[in-house]
């Protein structure tokens, strides 16, 4: 058989979704902490940190649509017609949150707090309905062969809701780290005892969400507590706190300036991994795998060819316009 | 709500959203090609008016192009989230080509946008020229995946249907579908109609203003150069179109001809101007019929036929009475344009091209029309094609994602608000920017940016800081 091109399509897909998180969460995040940020200045230096970069995020998640679309047609149209309130009210705030971002720059000072507003709302939004979605991912879905037999409504669960204000606490504390990174004085000594507070909040989710899914979903206890597995695997929820442990450590010095965003990415990658380990090989959970849901070979090695030669150029030009942008952001001195 | 279906209001939700999206690739196209020939003349001619419409122009090119991909993003959700059960049949055949025109934006977005916005005075003219040249190839070969799609939706080869999904056998033969190279010559040349139109209409209005600088006259005679060549053509190729359609679709020509059935005792085919075309009487009310017309122009021979929507089982027919009326008002703008570009190259011989008011009020009134006839265009294609998804092998009926009527209302008036607030001040945002001119005297070497240098290598900071976006309801008092 060859090569298994499910599983390389599932590892780009996850790989894709993975580089979407973490970088468009932490410009989520800007928009989740603008609330606590009431002054003009600060808030355009917050901003401006995240100005040449933030559209250049948002386009691992089309890729990634569309390479759901390619690899597993089944799942792309199960998932997103299952999910679709939450995935339409996600758009909604994306598209409100590009939109305000930009054009809060040109506003005259009259017009400002209204794209203000809107960038904060399109950011709670947006990330409020992909905890959702992730949530009813988690939580599984009603199947009729392979269409799904449930209602709207049904990704709207405790759980599920619960997902959605924990992501709010994830992005929030990605965005308040990168802050740290990228700013000086007063604001980042602000987010630096901020993220404090955020990060004690994201372990104790952590916490509940490793206990709340084992007791509803048994396959998942199963997984992570039977023999072996429980070898293998108990490294991740170590590290967890082991991160979260440093990270409290390092917010408390005052030299520190990137280890605090590392280290929240490190916690954000190892829940992700945690969720990995309790999905797999599930592309519809409960029951549809990875390799039920593939689109015939003939379509997903054509489409490879083309994913593999754009994908490393992508990143080089992710890593570089990082770079260009490196370094601190001062007041005043604007992109704009 | 209003009593449609949820079948219907999935249709309306599509329709509505690829409506929006279109126009702004539309002008995406075309002014990317538009900028190429400013640049590639400015080089050789080293005329100073080219740079000052580069600048002018990119700009603008950058607002739209932001709209465009924030529009974009919905659509590759929407397949997904409205029409489940295609994506479930079909995807492994349109999921590729989507993926490969997402992958070709993003190639010219990470490659050559940021060089061809920011870096004027970064490379060299050589390697600028290159950049600009790229994103234009980007779109366009954007465009080709994205009608390479939908072709093969409308006219589906190379595929098997195995265990009720499709199964791609050749994918030659998939993307060079038998409408594929129709499609792809009319959709843009649409665009570069569109975007001459658009040209047109701004220097128009400057000119009407009493602002006559050269830059503003040099921009005005090449969108109607570009008028009088491709106008033709158009029709040239459409017509070619109709004939590809008729051949394989020939329920859509008999329905846009609002064409019943064959007189026994007509030795030719006439073609109805006007009419009302009634689905439930199976007539053409009030019809102006011109003789051996309809014959000449879908058979090209005095006596030709073509077959009756009545030969059709009634749920095999597109509904004719909407497409009557889109195709004409298509056809109608294309005449006008071809007016426009005759009236132009007249008005040129005079030495008059820039002087008569009439003519310019005329030009800027067909501002729209590109764009208007790119919509009455798709849904002339889109409706036509009904009621089926893939032509023949799959029906939108049995296409479309189980959702309530409830659901897909909300949805929808969300998104009918969401849209004309956001794209109705973007695009109150570039008529500001296109009424305040090209700035005179900008010579190669001063910066498009106004000398700031920390810009972020994004569309929208390519725009002058002193244009203001107003939320919609203040934009619409300008
Ligand atoms: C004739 C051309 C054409 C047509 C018919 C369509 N598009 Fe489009 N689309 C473009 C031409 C284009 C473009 C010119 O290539 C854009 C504009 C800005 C850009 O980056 O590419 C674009 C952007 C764009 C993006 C954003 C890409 C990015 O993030 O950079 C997406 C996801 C789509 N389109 C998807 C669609 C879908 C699902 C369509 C059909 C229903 C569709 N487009 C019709
Ligand atoms: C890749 C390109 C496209 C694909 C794959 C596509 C596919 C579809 C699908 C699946 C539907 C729903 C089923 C139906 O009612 O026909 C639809 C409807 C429609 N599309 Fe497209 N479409 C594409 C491009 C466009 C564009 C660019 C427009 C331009 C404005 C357009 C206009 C419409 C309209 C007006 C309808 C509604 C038809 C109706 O009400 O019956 N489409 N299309
Ligand atoms: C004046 C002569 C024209 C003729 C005879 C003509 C003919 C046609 C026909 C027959 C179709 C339907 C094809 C099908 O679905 O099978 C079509 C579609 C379309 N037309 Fe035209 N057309 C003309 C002018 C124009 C102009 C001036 C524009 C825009 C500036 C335009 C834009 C479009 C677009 C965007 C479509 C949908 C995409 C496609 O199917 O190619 N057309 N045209």
């Amino acid at each position: 058989m060859g090569i298994d091109l499910p599983l390389i399509w599932a590892v780009i897909i996850a790989f894709g979704v993975m580089m979407y998180v973490i970088m468009d969460g932490f410009d989520l995040g800007i928009g989740i902490l603008f609330p606590f940020v009431s002054d003009r200045q600060e808030r355009d230096v917050m901003v401006n940190t995240v100005a040449p970069v933030w559209d250049g995020n948002e386009t691992w998640l089309v890729l990634g649509g569309a390479a759901m679309f390619a690899a597993f047609p089944l799942a792309y149209g199960f998932l997103l017609s299952a999910l679709y309130l939450p995935l339409m009210f996600m758009l909604a705030g994306l598209i409100w949150r590009g939109v305000s971002f930009e054009f809060r720059f040109k506003a005259s000072d009259r017009h400002k707090p209204f794209w203000d507003k809107a960038f904060a709302w399109g950011s709670y939004i947006a990330t409020f309905s992909q905890g959702v979605a992730l949530g009813a991912f988690i939580n599984g879905f009603e199947l009729d062969g392979t269409t799904f037999a449930g209602t709207a409504l049904d990704c709207f669960t405790p759980f599920s809701i619960f997902t959605g204000f924990a992501l709010m606490v994830a992005y929030a504390l990605l965005g308040s780290t990168w802050l740290i990174m990228k700013t000086i004085g007063d604001l980042q000594r602000r987010m630096r005892d901020l993220a404090q507070w955020v990060s004690i909040a994201l372990l104790a989710i952590i916490i509940i969400v490793s206990i709340w899914t084992p007791l509803e979903h048994p396959q998942v206890a199963t997984r992570w507590l039977s023999f072996p597995n429980l070898f293998y695997f108990a490294p991740v929820p170590v590290l967890v706190l082991g991160a979260t442990w440093l990270h409290l450590r390092v917010l408390r010095s005052r030299e520190v300036h990137a280890a605090p965003f590392i280290l929240a990415l490190l916690m954000i990658f190892l829940g992700y991994t945690g969720l990995a380990i309790s999905m797999w090989p599930n592309i519809i959970p409960p029951s549809i795998t990875i390799w039920q849901a593939a689109a015939p070979p003939e379509s997903m090695g054509f489409a490879l060819v083309g994913t593999l030669l754009i994908i490393p150029v992508i990143l080089v030009y992710t890593a570089w316009s990082y770079y260009v942008f490196r370094g601190k952001q001062a007041v005043g001195e604007g992109y704009h | 709500m209003l009593g449609l279906s949820a079948l219907e209001l999935a249709r309306l939700q599509f329709a509505f959203t690829v409506s929006f999206h279109i126009i702004f690739p539309a002008i995406t196209i075309g002014l990317a090609s538009y900028l190429t020939v400013l640049e590639a003349l400015w080089l050789i001619r080293r005329n100073p008016v080219y740079v000052e419409l580069y600048h002018f122009w990119s700009k603008i090119f950058a607002v739209n192009f932001g709209m465009g991909v924030v529009s974009g993003l919905v659509m590759a959700y929407e397949f997904g989230t409205n029409w489940s059960a295609f994506s479930q049949f079909a995807g492994s055949i349109t999921g590729p080509l989507l993926t490969y025109e997402v992958l070709t934006a993003f190639f010219l977005e990470a490659g050559f946008l940021g060089v061809m916005l920011f870096g004027w005075n970064k490379v060299g003219p050589g390697l600028h020229m290159f950049a600009t040249a790229m994103v234009a190839l980007g779109t366009l070969i954007s465009t080709t995946w994205i009608l390479a799609s939908n072709s093969w939706m409308q006219t589906p080869q190379g595929f098997e249907v195995v265990n009720g999904r499709v199964v791609p056998t050749d994918w030659l033969a998939v993307i060079f579908n038998p409408s594929f190279p129709f499609r792809l010559a009319h959709m843009t040349l649409a665009a570069y109609l569109s975007t001459a139109l658009f040209v047109a209409a701004a220097a128009a209005w400057h000119l009407l203003r009493g602002r006559s600088t050269p830059a503003i006259r040099k921009m005005f005679s090449m969108a109607l150069w570009m008028l009088l060549f491709v106008a033709p053509v158009q029709m040239f190729v459409g017509d070619a179109h109709g004939l590809n359609t008729l051949e394989h679709q020939p329920a859509k020509i008999a329905a846009i001809e609002g064409h019943w059935q064959n007189d026994p005792n007509a030795t030719s085919l006439p073609l109805i101007a006007f009419g009302i075309p009634d689905m439930k009487a199976e007539e053409t009310k009030y019809a102006i019929e011109i003789p051996f017309l309809g014959s000449l122009i879908l058979t090209h021979t005095l006596h030709g036929k073509i077959p009756g929507l009545k030969e059709f089982a009634p749920q095999d027919r597109p509904n004719s009475t909407i497409i009557f009326f889109t195709f004409r008002i298509m056809v109608g703008l294309g005449l006008a344009m071809l007016l426009l570009g005759v009236w132009g190259a007249y008005q040129r011989w005079r030495g008059k091209l820039y002087e008569t008011r009439l003519f310019l009020l005329f030009a800027l009134c067909m501002g729209p029309a590109g764009l208007i006839a790119v919509l009455a265009g798709w849904i002339t294609t889109e409706v036509g094609r009904q009621p089926w998804v893939v032509y023949g092998i799959l029906r939108t009926q049995d296409a479309v994602s189980n959702h309530s009527v409830l659901t897909l209302s909300v949805t929808l008036v969300m998104f009918i608000v969401m849209y004309f607030l956001i794209f109705g001040t973007g695009i109150g945002f570039m008529l500001k920017m296109v009424a305040h001119g090209p700035d005179e005297g900008r010579g190669s070497m001063s910066p498009p940016d106004g000398g700031q240098v920390h810009r972020p290598a994004r569309p929208f900071s390519a725009v002058p800081d002193t244009i203001n976006p107003a939320p919609l309801r203040e934009t619409s008092e300008i």
